[in-house]
């Protein structure tokens, strides 16, 4: 039985790795500015994983296929000085692994957060709430309305609760169901939750973000292909959750300016 | 140290009648049955929500006969209902991490191990003990009711994150009624899981036998004792959130909601909230629970490994120090859960430092099970069997967490079907197998009878092999973005990977069918089992000094002695190739 055990975990963990050596699950092409270094520390965390998944999985398998239910009167041995190699093989391997990956990883970590948008880049409201996103630009003025939850119809289409009647900054807003940006050009998104948390995935952008109710944050990024991708909630928000979703439309800075000002008109 | 003079030999008199025998028992041997009998309920019952949620996933609009019976609302004509699917998604979850991988492993076994292991007659508060169990079972009612009343169980998951869990109904169905007993359930489910701990703590510091210094005692003994002391830091702050959850409910207060919020056309009445608030207070308790239902399935595994094995651990202090390290590690990391929750940036570089250094003590004591295996005599068993089991699925798991710890991987990792293959494994098959390398090993013991080795090795490939095509398919999911805790995937960009999703949904059926080989072998083996003899594995430790099953007092009124360390294995010059703990025989070092 332990030589089986050998057997089916060594067929288990190199079945394991297949998909991963095969490249058969992969996250879609990266469009972003920041996300090849994400995709990097990914890549070489899988190597660094990998190879010690299956170090680990074959020698357990190895061990267990040849130290199983041996001969009567077989002799019992230790490595010698076993756990002291043992100690320091753990602090040489994942010390190194911990302190190689983290920094790097720092640098991925801060490319997204710790650096401050390019003073044009383009100002977006988004808000999220139970099921669906909307998204404000400022208008021609570039300046936001602001905000009053207890203006908010959505039976009206005020999604965001403006006061365009008292509020000048408010009447040339731009209000709408899809994120349609241009290609190239910095993006600042200005995070607002309605309700309960939600979240901002785009797996082409590599970008993740809870909506946090009470706390307006903001991400910067830039897309680099034109091109319509999910947008989706990741961030458990009640029935609609599954189903919880919009789109960001890459677009050429020409097509852009029709849309925008096409939105506009339909405001 | 107890000394033997110095203490009555027993804190309570013989049980008498029926009640006091088996149902407000003060007996630790009772009550460790009780735990793990309610974790074998409450794992059952999970895992055929876990059924329905994966036939549902892959055959959205395919009806199961008689789950209109659960649910008329939930399951209109046996389809479930998007919110219905979050309702079982939630009691799956609080089950699993509640009731079954908190209960099993360490009031289940450690109740009726540690007093022994110990050499104690029985816990140091036996009227404590009994409560802090039934405690626990009016929690699992409390929970269990949610199913039965008009609002439905809670819709927002395990973690309940406010402002979701907060506001009530507004938010949807199941987070009135229904979320208010949720943290009930839970906050008293605290106050068992206190009483408990205290419990493991004094009996470990100050009921051992003579002889039976701290680095005596078994690997298991101080898993429980690490956790306990783990568990009495986590469920202290678990409780108040809880309270503060059900005040934010019923009194109006906002300790989680902020102002301006308008949930289903309604403005809060709340103001002044954080809903980071709960998440920090919940983590705080989250992340350690992970090793509270972690550690003791090491140590369990650790205690088995070596008799199966018939020589000792490379070092098995190294073991216990490395425990330790991980239970200290444990409280610091919790912010790791919220890379992408809108914390500080700079606190998620805080965090994934000490998450990343928890792989070394986990390496160590990973290559320290590896290096021992080297040169043994492994006993091929089915005790033995889930034990190895367990470091194949502790590694596979334990090895995706180390993607997970990262902040940048996570932006891209977090939330999706990775994480839940990842911890799926780690904290819920891993500490699983631990919980059946466990009851293998101790069956005999418990009930005075073998179990069937047959139907336990056929239990353990069903699980191995089965529970690797459920999980590591979830990280080739997660790696290409697929989003958890969705009802059904409504979108072109999933379409090609539902065949994925429908080979889990089979495995997921097929490996739970196994499960029911272990619950006849339970029962079979209670009935029709070979009778045990009071040490059929041939071990070392003072569980197996004494008869199967021990008598009332666990001595018989004796007070053992301890003279060795718990894993004498392999000793030259002795007739057999062990000497246990309780025998003055002179061990002669090489």
């Amino acid at each position: 039985m332990g030589k089986l055990f050998g057997v089916i975990l060594a067929l288990i963990a190199l079945l394991s790795a297949y998909p991963i050596v095969t490249h058969m699950y992969v996250q879609p092409v990266d469009i972003s500015t920041h996300g090849h270094a994400i995709d990097e520390q990914l890549s070489e965390t899988m190597a660094e994983a990998g190879i010690s998944f299956l170090a680990a999985q074959l020698l357990l398998a190895f061990f267990v296929w040849k130290f199983s239910n041996r001969k009567a009167g077989s002799k019992v041995t230790q490595i010698p000085d076993g756990a002291k190699w043992m100690v320091a093989a753990a602090f040489i391997l994942v010390g190194t692994e911990v302190l190689t990956l983290g920094v790097l990883g720092q640098k991925a970590w801060a490319d997204v957060y710790f650096t401050q948008p390019e003073p044009n880049a383009m100002q977006i409201q988004a808000q999220a709430g139970q099921f669906a996103y909307y998204f404000r630009y400022p208008g021609a003025d570039g300046k936001f309305g602001l905000l009053h939850p207890d203006k908010i119809d959505e039976g009206n289409g005020n999604y965001f609760g403006l006061d365009p009647s008292n509020d000048l900054d408010a009447r040339d807003d731009i209000v709408t169901a899809e994120l349609a940006i241009p290609v190239n050009q910095e993006v600042q998104l200005r995070m607002h939750a309605k309700d309960v948390n939600h979240s901002f995935y785009v797996r082409e952008l590599r970008i993740q973000q809870d909506f946090v109710p009470g706390l307006d944050l903001a991400l910067h990024f830039t897309a680099t292909q034109t091109g319509k991708y999910e947008i989706v909630c990741t961030q458990l928000c009640g029935l609609g959750h599954y189903n919880m979703k919009a789109y960001l439309n890459v677009l050429s800075r020409d097509d852009f300016n029709k849309w925008l000002k096409q939105k506009a008109s339909e405001q | 140290m107890q000394e033997p003079s110095a203490q009555p030999v027993h804190a309570h008199a013989p049980p008498k009648g029926f009640l006091r025998n088996y149902v407000f028992s003060l007996d630790h041997k009772v009550i460790g049955k009780q735990y793990y009998g309610l974790g074998l309920l409450a794992v059952f019952i999970a895992m055929v929500l876990s059924w329905i949620m994966r036939f549902h996933l892959v055959w959205p609009t395919v009806g199961v006969p008689g789950l209109e019976f659960l649910s008329k609302a939930g399951a209109p004509g046996g389809v479930i209902t998007p919110e219905y699917y979050l309702s079982l998604m939630t009691m799956h979850g609080t089950l699993m991490i509640f009731f079954v991988l908190t209960n099993a492993p360490f009031a289940g076994f450690g109740n009726y191990f540690l007093p022994i292991q110990v050499g104690a007659a029985d816990m140091a508060f036996p009227k404590f003990n009994m409560m802090s169990f039934w405690v626990t079972f009016v929690a699992f009612l409390v929970l269990i009711t949610t199913f039965f009343i008009p609002d439905g169980p809670p819709i927002s998951g395990w973690t309940a994150y406010a402002p979701l869990s907060a506001v009530g109904n507004d938010a949807g169905p199941g987070l009135g009624w229904g979320q208010s007993l949720w943290a009930v359930s839970i906050a008293i489910f605290c106050i068992g899981q206190l009483l408990g701990s205290l419990n493991f703590i004094a009996t470990t510091l100050d009921m051992r036998a003579k002889g039976m210094t701290l680095m005596r005692m078994p690997s298991c003994t101080w898993a429980w004792f690490i956790t306990a002391c783990i568990g009495l830091m986590a469920f202290a702050v678990l409780l108040p959130a809880c309270l503060l959850l059900i005040l934010d409910k019923v009194a109006g207060t906002s300790f989680f909601i902020p102002s301006g919020l308008v949930v289903g056309d309604k403005l809060q009445r709340h103001a002044g909230g954080s809903p980071l608030l709960w998440q920090h207070m919940f983590w705080f308790f989250g992340h350690p629970e992970v090793y509270i239902a972690i550690l003791p399935a090491m140590g369990i595994v650790t205690h088995v490994l070596i008799t199966s094995m018939r020589k000792p651990m490379l070092s098995a202090k190294v073991i216990i120090y490395s425990m330790m390290s991980i239970g200290f590690l444990s409280w610091l990391v919790w912010g790791h859960h919220m890379f992408v929750s809108g914390m500080n940036p700079f606190s998620s570089l805080l965090f994934s430092f000490p998450t990343l250094t928890i792989t070394i003590p986990a390496t160590i004591v990973t290559l320290i099970w590896l290096g021992s295996l080297y040169g043994a005599d492994i006993q091929i068993n089915s005790a033995s069997l889930f034990a190895l089991g367990f470091i194949s699925m502790f590694v596979s798991g334990g090895i995706s967490g180390f993607f997970l710890a990262q902040p940048s991987i996570d932006i891209y990792l977090h939330a999706t079907y990775f994480v839940v293959g990842h911890f799926h494994m780690v904290m819920g098959v891993a500490a699983i197998f631990g919980i059946f390398s466990g009851t293998y090993f101790w069956y005999p013991k418990m009930t005075g009878r073998m179990m069937n080795e047959t139907l336990g090795k056929l239990h353990f490939w069903f699980s191995f092999i089965g529970t690797y095509c459920i999980f590591m398919p979830f990280h080739y999911l997660g790696l290409v973005g697929n989003v958890r805790r969705y009802s059904t995937f409504v979108d072109d960009y999933m379409a090609p990977y539902l065949p994925v999703h429908k080979f889990i949904s089979i495995a997921a059926f097929i490996t739970g069918a196994g499960q029911f080989l272990f619950l006849f072998n339970l029962i079979y083996s209670r009935l029709r089992g070979k009778e045990a003899p009071a040490n059929p594995w041939n071990a070392t430790s003072l569980e197996w000094s004494i008869p199967s099953p021990p008598p009332w007092d666990n001595f018989g009124g004796k007070h053992p002695v301890v003279y060795h360390d718990p894993y004498q294995y392999g000793v030259k010059g002795i007739k057999g190739d062990f000497v246990m703990q309780d025998s003055p025989e002179l061990i002669v070092e090489e």
